[in-house]
């Protein structure tokens, strides 16, 4: 069973690095193919081990090697595959087939078409890194080597300013997370004296609470960088500078859901802190209402996507914070499949629309695209919660973890935030597909994606539509690692009740964006409209002025602070100390240089002066030497 | 009055001083090699000196060792300096440049 281990987690680094041969050559086909051929194999091996854990019940725990041995300090590579981490795997290597293949029809005319699928692989290997191995260490390698890789991603066309921007602001917020994360982790190491999971969970169950609180807080920090949440959630929406196939990989279905897994990986630790677990799950419900209001305006269809991609980890946290960790991986999982397809039906609208993002600049695109149309809209729903698609079974219970844990703000909150999904959701399904034919005007010609990729996507409809019907298999196997607490209303009217109530909810916000988006008379906004003027529209289409915010009280503060310690400190002190030794040498050459003068008695002289230098510095030394007694004596007589 | 230690390293001193007197001032390149052979003949009075005085025949040794190789080196230079003549017809120091940097 090792081999399937190790067969689904190395594939994807060999196609990475296949696909790295041809990164200076021309664009050709085989380097898509292989690497996807390669991910095809790993996801083959994640199934078999996914039916073993799931049948038998075993877990697989093996130690390639030894990383780290000094002292008491020892980090094997360790890999584990329980019923938590072979979710995570099936999921990861799941979507990144899909994508994969897909990226190759999306991918078609780029130039990059070989470093992309290098840069792609290499990430799928380091997030198998990260949620396969046994301990902190290699959780962290993991962790950053998908940082890296999406750094790389979203600067992919680095051509453009804006792509090396977004990749910088994402690599430079998820450093400052990362850097929480590596105290909590030192902590974890200072206190239990281990880092593999089983052995620090372990020490943990005899430690005091403030220790504790502080572990989880600081790893927290690192799974609000790498989840962007607030207030680090300003690259998520940045990053859609990325191709979309990046997008639907990295900041959509796995990476930022690396947060999550962390959280629920942890889960014995956030048991054990129920205070951190509130403050998370309140952290969520503020970020699922807020990254969805912003995604209310925005007329950038993938920011739209993003936010409510930010909007749904939102709600993770929530279950997570409640400690309902099984509800948080069983939506993480859900949440995988719908939006992935969200942003590769995305993708296929750019394509058609020579890249334009403007969903205004659209309208009517169904009759052209009716593949692209079914699934986005299948996938819409999904991820508005209606039954019997996966967004109902998997959202729908974290309202009810949060109103049978008794937290009624948050479940009011979250509530109020899936009427608000289901309307931005909608909103740009009716702006894409229905309504007039705006995008004449502009003079596309849109036109269908190819059937490969269309093809490549059913996998994600299928789960997409079909992932609830899992959720007592789910439940069963997961429990084996997570606490198994069930989450029902007890009162059947009340059940029934709330239930139907956000179905109504729902709908209703689905039919009023509909009814709102596929009028005849939406025009392209010109920024003259009374809704464009109102505070309200411009507060959420600049994102509550946060990005405003960090730029004027944050990173010109901190660049004028550059400035001053760069022009004083650097040049006048370090630079000039520096110069100033390397001066003094040169100067002396300089001035010495006349000694050189290859004439024979001067040098003669000059030996001559040596000579009888030598040898007064030895009789200085040897009468110092001999009567140090003396001197010293003479000396002390002085008081020094 | 008897001739001790003293009176011998005064006079190796005295030589060594003359010797490199001689080697600093002159500009002939012969009277440079009896400056040398004074210095090296200062030092093996000095060797002599002492070793008798200790009653250790190694500083004795030294100083025939001294001998033969200011001989070799008095052959090599004197070689040298025939070849110097012949070609530039003096042997005064102050010709000798071309080792300039």
């Amino acid at each position: 069973m090792e081999l399937f281990l190790y067969t689904a987690l190395f594939s994807p680094l060999v196609g990475s690095l296949f696909a790295a041969l041809f990164g200076a050559s021309p664009r050709t086909k085989i380097a898509g193919i292989v690497p996807s051929i390669l991910l095809g194999v790993s996801l083959i091996s994640s199934s078999v081990l996914l039916v073993l854990v799931l049948t038998t019940g075993h877990t697989l725990h093996v130690e390639m090697m030894t990383w780290m041995a000094t002292g008491n300090l020892y980090i094997p590579f360790g890999f584990v595959v329980d019923q938590v981490s072979v979710t995570m795997m099936m999921v990861v290597t799941l979507v990144s087939t899909v994508v994969h293949v897909y990226a190759i029809g999306y991918m078609d005319h780029d130039k990059g078409f070989n470093r992309f699928f290098s840069y792609l692989s290499a990430f799928v290997f380091s997030m198998m890194v990260l949620v396969m191995s046994d301990n902190f260490a290699g959780l962290f390698i993991g962790w950053e080597g998908v940082g890296l890789c999406s750094w790389l991603l979203i600067g992919f066309w680095y051509q453009k300013e804006s792509a090396t921007w977004a990749a910088n602001e994402a690599f430079i917020m998820n450093r400052i997370a990362d850097l929480g994360m590596l105290i909590g982790i030192f902590l974890v190491y200072w206190n239990t004296g281990t880092l593999q999971y089983d052995g620090a969970f372990a020490a943990f169950a005899n430690m005091d609470t403030d220790t504790l609180t502080w572990i989880g807080i600081f790893l927290f920090i690192g799974a609000m960088g790498k989840s962007a949440q607030f207030p680090l959630h300003t690259w998520l929406a940045d990053a859609m500078e990325g191709p979309t196939p990046v997008s639907a990989l990295i900041h959509a279905a796995t990476m930022v859901t690396a947060g999550v897994y962390l959280v629920v990986r942890s889960n014995e630790l956030y048991s054990l802190i129920p205070h951190v677990g509130l403050f998370i799950a309140s952290l969520g419900a503020f970020v699922a209402i807020f990254a969805a209001s912003m995604a209310l305006v925005n007329r950038d269809i993938k920011r739209v996507i993003a936010y409510s991609t930010l909007s749904q980890l939102g709600y993770m946290f929530v279950a997570a914070g409640l400690g309902a960790y099984w509800v948080a991986l069983f939506h993480l999982m859900a949440h995988a499949f719908f939006k992935a397809l969200l942003f590769l039906g995305a993708g296929n609208v750019m394509h058609a629309m020579d890249s334009e993002l403007d969903p205004f600049k659209m309208g009517g695109l169904g009759k052209k695209m009716k593949g692209t149309m079914i699934m986005m809209t299948l996938a819409s729903v999904a991820l508005a919660g209606i039954y019997p698609l996966a967004g109902f079974f998997s959202k729908d219970l974290i309202l009810e973890v949060g109103f049978v844990e008794n937290h009624y703000i948050i479940y009011t909150v979250l509530l109020f935030t899936a009427g608000l999904t289901a309307f931005y959701s909608f909103r740009i399904v009716a702006l894409i597909f229905h309504g007039e034919e705006r995008y004449k005007l502009f003079g596309f010609h849109p036109h269908e994606a190819y059937k490969f990729m269309l093809v490549a996507m059913s996998p994600l409809l299928i789960l997409a539509v079909i992932a609830g019907s899992f959720k007592m298999t789910y439940f069963e196997m997961v429990t084996y690692v997570l606490p198994a607490t069930e989450y029902h209303v007890h009162n059947h009217t009340i059940y029934w009740i709330m239930t139907i109530g956000t179905q109504l909810f729902v709908i209703l916000s689905i039919f009023y964006a509909y009814k709102k988006y596929m009028s005849r008379d939406i025009k392209v906004p010109d920024g003259t409209s009374a809704m464009e003027n109102s505070f309200k529209y411009k507060l959420l289409i600049n994102q509550y002025y946060i990005p405003y915010f960090y730029e004027e009280y944050l990173v010109k503060p901190y660049r004028e602070l550059s400035t001053l310690f760069w022009t004083k400190v650097d040049q006048k002190i370090v630079d000039a100390s520096v110069d100033g030794i390397a001066n003094i040498f040169y100067q002396t050459g300089e001035n010495t240089r006349a000694m050189q003068s290859g004439n024979l008695s001067t040098m003669l002289k000059w030996m001559v002066a040596g000579t009888v230098a030598l040898l007064s510095l030895a009789v200085v030394f040897g009468l110092a030497a001999r009567y140090s007694e003396e001197i010293k004596l003479f000396l002390s007589g002085l008081g020094v | 009055m008897e001739i001790g230690l003293n009176h011998y390293l005064v006079l190796s001193t005295i030589l060594f001083s003359i010797g490199l007197v001689g080697v600093m001032r002159r500009k002939n390149l012969l009277m440079l090699f009896f400056a040398t052979e004074i210095l090296l003949n200062s030092v093996n009075i000095s060797f002599a000196a002492i070793s008798h005085y200790y009653g250790d025949l190694t500083g004795q040794m030294f100083a025939f060792f001294v001998i033969a190789i200011a001989a070799s080196e008095v052959a090599v230079g004197l070689g040298l300096l025939i070849v110097w003549h012949k070609k530039h017809n003096n042997i005064d120091l102050d010709n000798m440049s071309t080792m300039r940097g």
